[in-house]
């Protein structure tokens, strides 16, 4: 960075620098235009600091499904609770899958029941439990997009290469582009332009985005996560959809590349295949997730346990699906705010702090 | 016919256990009194428990006493700038103090673990009669329970504490008012984060300390040279945003905070980034809210940064009329947003 007064932790929140941008953006804009930014981080973010306060009402914001807890189905949850009530299991978790509810209890309630449940950081920190715990069947709830999946795939390869009989994932990962497919393929699609997940890219580059938004002949931007990010990325895409450019633009270039982080593709590619995944509210999505490859048998969770016979309904009340497909907003939900609020959650989005109904109930909207 | 050498037998003497608790601790009878004599009286020295009664009787003024009582089990009992037995003393004496009591007496209730090492339970008491003593008050009795070992981590404490209210004072989170200012004494979230990163289960490290501290001193100075405060509260688990959140509630009024102005010490901000948290409902041990008339704001000010426990004073927002039982934000960027209670365990972030 050439300016020596720009440092990487406050000027990205810098209040004169986004609202330069924000003036750039009012210059900019002619019409109406319907953006969806892709990742709940970008989503909490964006209500946290009221960046849609600051935008002309030409533009409008909707939340995508990319939040990791919010869009994980029903039945790998209440897997998930299966294997954590054996006495047998520690099960290890990140933290915010604990408070997701499944039909009618969570992991919390599994743990005050007497279930070994733990949060972990790091899968890692997972295979280290199993190999302090040898008369212990130690299971790590994977669950995530394109971020997670490098380290998932990374404990199942150690826990293979250390001979670890007693060591197994739940696997949940879904994908980003064949959500956008879904989104863009769908009849009732709003959506004019993406903000690509910057931390996805960091690790897949954006080449598999360019044949999508060809396609559908919608612009596309990477987009990072601060004020700055943000409001640099929504500028971008006004841009390039007044200007009729269909492209995808790079707008996270310090931590993103094209190609992204090769040698991390290529542990996904060995240890995982792409097979057909439910999202929680929205259904099956083709070829939208990633599971164990055979070889991996020994370490998949799913066949260690028997819980593949599991496979329960959702609550009539909730539209957790059309909110992620951006055709419903958290307050159009009869619901939101009175049977469901983050203490009793109805469906996923209420739960993670990523979550679009949990940010606009934190966040007053 | 062999007859054993008898010579130099002994009865067995029974194990003094002077290394580490045992059941026979919780008992009641001599080990118990052992434990007292030995660990608790030469530490906590004053009359009231010198006396050896069922209970202690002390003088107070005459008037309204304010009580409150707390239990901690925090964990670990030792974390970098402080312990349980500075957290158990502190978390009373302030709880006392923000009242606008002048705490004088504590009592202490333990509950150990089978196991616990003696010299721990020595520490942890040293710690506490270095906080009385800072703090300016006496602990005047207690008891001991021993519990099975796996029944509790190490030691729990209860205090209660008692203190004089002076007379006309009328200190709560109902009073706050409109046109008040919103002050806190120093940075956001450095008990929460020390104690975390002491667990050493988030393989981070860091320098950060924890706040915990008696406040009775700061807040009778303050007091002094503001009569006018309305509410004093002392913003722990759940943190500035849950206080808030509550006050505004009692008070039927709404609280704005000014993002800029919060205090948060960087180290702080950066694991808090890192692990998803917001400082705002990270907990503080050694932190006051002082909410109090707009013109007395600068005064108030200048005589919590005289204290060393509040040198970091600021001005973090004021209160106002709707909508009423809220707490909003108004963002570095200008923009407004609610800020809203925590709502169950602060879980970290999945990325």
């Amino acid at each position: 960075m050439t300016n020596p007064s720009f440092d990487f932790t406050n000027s990205f929140r810098d209040a004169a620098l986004v609202k330069k941008v924000i003036e750039e953006i009012r210059r900019t804009v002619t019409r109406p235009w319907v953006l969806m930014e892709i990742c709940g981080g970008q989503t909490h973010s964006i209500v946290r600091h009221g960046l849609d306060q600051l935008l002309p009402p030409e533009i409008e914001l909707v939340h995508g499904p990319g939040c990791p807890v919010c869009v994980t189905p029903l039945e790998q949850i209440d897997r998930a609770l299966a294997i954590a009530s054996r006495p047998e299991v520690i099960f290890t978790s990140y933290g915010d899958m604990l408070r997701v509810p499944g039909s009618g209890r969570d992991l919390f309630s599994v743990k005050a029941s007497g279930g070994d449940v733990r949060v972990v950081y790091s899968p890692l920190d997972a295979l280290k439990i199993a190999r302090e715990n040898p008369q212990k069947q130690v299971v790590f709830f994977a669950i995530g997009f394109e971020t997670t999946a490098p380290p998932n795939c990374m404990a199942v390869r150690q826990a293979q290469a250390l001979g670890l009989d007693n060591f197994s994932v739940l696997v949940s990962h879904v994908r980003v582009p064949p959500a956008i497919r879904a989104i863009l393929g769908s009849p009732a699609n709003r959506v004019q332009g993406f903000l690509l997940a910057g931390h996805v890219c960091s690790v897949m580059g954006y080449w598999e985005y360019p044949p999508l938004a060809q396609q559908y002949r919608v612009p596309m931007v990477v987009t990072g996560f601060e004020p700055l990010d943000l409001v640099n990325g929504i500028l971008e895409t006004v841009k390039r959809l007044e200007a009729g450019i269909v492209e995808v633009a790079n707008g996270y270039s310090r931590l993103v590349t094209f190609e992204g982080n090769s040698s991390a593709q290529k542990m996904i590619s060995d240890t995982f295949m792409e097979c057909d995944r439910a999202w929680r509210g929205i259904g099956v999505i083709p070829q939208s997730g990633w599971c164990l490859r055979p070889e991996y048998d020994l370490f998949n969770a799913e066949k260690r346990f028997d819980v593949a016979a599991i496979a329960p309904r959702e609550s009539p009340l909730c539209v957790a699906g059309q909110i992620m497909q951006g055709l419903k907003k958290p307050h159009d939900c009869p619901a939101f705010g009175r049977e469901c609020a983050p203490e009793h959650p109805l469906g996923a989005t209420m739960v993670s702090s990523e979550g679009a109904c949990a940010a606009y109930y934190k966040y007053g909207r | 016919m062999d007859i054993p050498d008898v010579t130099g037998a002994v009865c067995p003497v029974p194990l003094t256990h002077d290394e580490q608790i045992v059941m026979g601790h919780g008992s009641g009878g001599k080990m118990a009194a052992d434990l007292i004599a030995k660990i608790f009286l030469p530490v906590f020295d004053n009359p009231a428990l010198r006396a050896g009664d069922d209970g202690a009787v002390v003088e107070l003024p005459a008037g309204r006493i304010a009580v409150s009582t707390d239990s901690h089990v925090v964990y670990p009992l030792f974390f970098p700038g402080g312990d349980i037995g500075r957290l158990a003393v502190c978390g009373t004496v302030n709880d006392v103090a923000m009242m606008g009591a002048q705490p004088a007496f504590l009592t202490a209730g333990f509950i150990l673990e089978e196991g616990l090492a003696l010299a721990t339970l020595q520490r942890v008491a040293a710690s506490m009669q270095a906080a009385a003593a800072e703090a300016g008050v006496q602990i005047i009795s207690g008891d001991t329970k021993v519990v099975q070992r796996g029944k509790a981590d190490g030691l729990y404490i209860n205090t209660t504490g008692l203190g004089a209210v002076p007379p006309g004072r009328k200190l709560g989170g109902a009073q706050a008012q409109p046109g008040d200012a919103v002050l806190l004494s120093g940075s956001m979230g450095d008990h929460g984060i020390a104690v975390l990163a002491a667990r050493g289960e988030l393989g981070f490290e860091t320098d950060v300390q924890s706040d915990c501290a008696p406040l009775n001193g700061l807040i009778a100075d303050l007091l002094a040279a503001c009569p006018a405060v309305h509410v004093l509260r002392d913003p722990t688990r759940g943190g500035v945003a849950t206080t808030l959140n509550e006050i505004a509630t009692q008070s039927a009024t709404c609280i704005t905070l000014f993002e800029k102005n919060l205090p948060v010490r960087p180290a702080v901000a950066a694991v808090c980034e890192m692990l998803g948290f917001d400082p705002l409902y990270v907990a503080n041990e050694g932190k006051v809210l002082v909410i109090l008339p707009r013109e007395n704001a600068d005064l108030a000010l200048q005589v919590l940064r005289r204290s060393k426990y509040g040198a970091d004073a600021a001005l973090i927002g004021e209160v106002g009329q709707s909508p009423q039982g809220r707490v909003l934000m108004k963002t570095a960027l200008g923009t407004t947003r609610v800020v809203d209670m925590l709502a169950g365990e602060m879980l970290p972030r999945i990325c």
